[in-house]
């Protein structure tokens, strides 16, 4: 065999083994459309891949078992406001703490270290307390607040502040000149000069918060008021047992849509979580 | 700077003192959202459990009162079911990380080079990131049922009889830490892929003419310039594997007989189903320092390796 044939048999092995470890990364994925189609008995029935009957009113009954689209919205629209509201906030800070001088940023850069070590499971019972004081136990201001201001929160102001150290000093220095504040430094500079970690907290914080399960978990009640994560794993009958079909349904259109961002964005997406975790 | 100076010089040094002012006041008014949101749920919170954990304090008798330490003796030396949690959270760790780490490890060097269908693997071994915990776990659960499970059903085929994977102890772990290892190995995954990329390829190329081999190339080079790296993903995913909830939640219960019962599910089981405040918010502090301290041995070794 020549030097190139060797080359070429070594790739195709390597490929094959490659295909052989994705399995059980893709086949989850397939499997749960593809049972989110058959009937309990088929699911556990002899191994089919495609369902020998279509059972396309097992999503019809997704909306009909709970208010699944209302659980769906609510997911959606936290998720877009956590988003929003991290942005301001991470970018506001991170910004001060990367350019400005003032008294007391050490011991606030220390503070804020602190907190990313503990997980949020520690302050959750605390937590718990203070919202029910508030009186928005089984509201989505808890879903809002927590993950916008707890360590995730955090840790988009870091990511924020690594970048704002890293731009050229010269623009800003030229917007003061021009008589901007430090607000408008801030907006009409620093930000647009930011795209690419403002998208890479974007990206974190909504797929954060769309996958957020302990807070709903302990704060809300009401069917209503569900997300999905909570929403999916209530797919139960009367006696607690799963309803195998219509769960993986539901499952299948929560998933899917994401996937479908992931596919279209995924350089995107992915770089942003490199980014965070080096910087994390 | 310039402008500053420019301004101090046209009028004079209170002019300079009250910019100066003004500018911390500015950052103070920056960075006052996060601060104020971090005395509020972070700070005040983290007081609090502190608190809490010295108090006899059920919800449902509503009046907490004041035991001490107390509650840590409970868990550390009356209460069997502590030692129980520590333990399935260990071998948790232990089985977790270590295959994480390996895993990803050996991915990322398949695939931190481009070649035909990069892209595509990397999207596939990254998908279940993404993924809801929840949701991954729901579909893995189907998966392993005993009977008529996916799994079970196509180790038939070949003629073997799967065990009941969720519901006998062992396997239930077995289960959880595997089907945990390939969600999250996508990330540590690219980190490595990041980390990789970030070595100049000439150390390679040097050593490649002087006659090294893949072998000694990875461990005389590549592997201690992934040593920063190596030692992040650990902390990460060392402290990931101590919070590991919803996963656990969703796939066994906790069960089967307490056999997948883990730190983070145990404080939410005390504290939300059982309103054990002192009690959990005491398991809380424990879970807290178990945290710190990993984090800071890790740091240190850190630290040692690269004196």
């Amino acid at each position: 065999m020549t030097q190139r044939q060797i080359q070429i048999l070594y790739r195709t092995c390597w490929t094959i083994a490659l295909l052989i470890a994705a399995i059980p990364f893709v086949f989850p994925f397939v499997w749960m459309v593809s049972a989110g189609f058959k009937s309990v008995t088929e699911i556990f029935g002899a191994p089919t891949l495609i369902p020998r009957v279509w059972r396309w009113q097992n999503f019809v009954e997704v909306f009909t078992y709970q208010p699944f689209a209302r659980q769906y919205f609510n997911s959606l629209y936290i998720a877009i406001v956590v988003t929003a509201l991290t942005l301001a906030i991470s970018s506001l800070a991170g910004y001060a703490l990367a350019r400005m001088r003032f008294a007391g940023a050490g011991l606030l850069m220390l503070f804020l270290i602190s907190a990313l070590m503990v997980p949020e499971e520690v302050t959750i019972i605390p937590n718990f307390f203070l919202m029910r004081w508030f009186g928005l136990v089984d509201t989505h201001w808890p879903l809002i607040l927590l993950p916008t201001f707890g360590p995730h929160g955090v840790m988009a102001t870091f990511l924020m502040r690594q970048y704002f150290l890293a731009l050229p000093k010269e623009l800003e220095e030229a917007g003061k000149m021009d008589g901007l504040s430090r607000f408008g430094v801030w907006w009409k500079i620093a930000l647009p000069m930011a795209r690419p970690a403002l998208a890479a907290v974007s990206i974190i914080t909504f797929l954060f918060s769309w996958n957020l399960f302990l807070e709903p978990l302990i704060f809300l009640s009401s069917l209503d008021m569900f997300t999905l994560p909570l929403a999916l794993s209530n797919f139960n009958d009367s006696y607690g047992l799963p309803l195998w079909n219509l769960q993986l349904a539901a499952t299948s259109l929560a998933v899917v849509p994401i996937l479908i961002v992931y596919l279209i964005a995924q350089r995107q997406i992915i770089e942003s979580f490199a980014l965070s975790g080096v910087k994390g | 700077m310039a402008d500053t100076v420019h301004n101090s010089i046209r009028t004079g040094q209170k002019t300079w003192l009250t910019l100066k002012m003004r500018e911390m006041m500015e950052a103070w008014l920056f960075v006052s959202p996060t601060f104020i949101g971090f005395l509020i749920f972070f700070l005040g919170p983290l007081c609090a459990v502190v608190y809490y954990s010295m108090t006899e304090w059920n919800l449902l008798s509503q009046q907490a009162t004041f035991v001490g330490l107390a509650n840590f003796q409970n868990a550390l030396l009356e209460n069997p079911d502590f030692w129980l949690v520590v333990r399935n959270s260990v071998v948790f760790a232990i089985g977790l990380v270590p295959l994480n780490m390996a895993l990803a490890l050996a991915l990322a060097l398949a695939l931190s080079r481009p070649f035909f269908g990069v892209v595509f693997f990397r999207t596939v071994f990254f998908a279940p990131v993404i993924t809801s915990a929840i949701a991954w776990a729901i579909v893995w659960k189907f998966l392993l049922q005993g009977e008529g499970g996916f799994i079970n059903q196509v180790l038939a085929l070949v003629g073997i009889t799967g065990p009941n994977w969720l519901r006998e102890p062992n396997w239930a772990m077995a289960a959880v830490i595997v089907t945990r290892v390939f969600k999250m190995v996508g990330l540590n995954m690219i980190l490595y892929i990041a980390a990789l990329q970030a070595i100049p390829r000439d150390y390679e190329e040097a050593a490649r003419l002087e006659g090294a081999s893949r072998r000694q190339i990875f461990s005389m080079i590549t592997w201690p310039l992934l040593a920063p790296t190596t030692l992040v993903i650990m902390v990460i995913t060392t402290i990931g594997s101590f919070k590991v909830f919803d996963h656990i939640y969703q796939m066994t219960g906790g069960g089967p007989e307490n056999g997948t019962l883990v730190l983070a599910f145990y404080i939410y089981q005390q504290g939300f189903k059982f309103f054990n405040v002192g009690y959990a918010s005491a398991l809380a502090m424990i879970m807290f320092v178990m945290i710190m301290a990993l984090t800071l041995v890790q740091v240190m070794l850190r630290r040692k390796g690269s004196e």
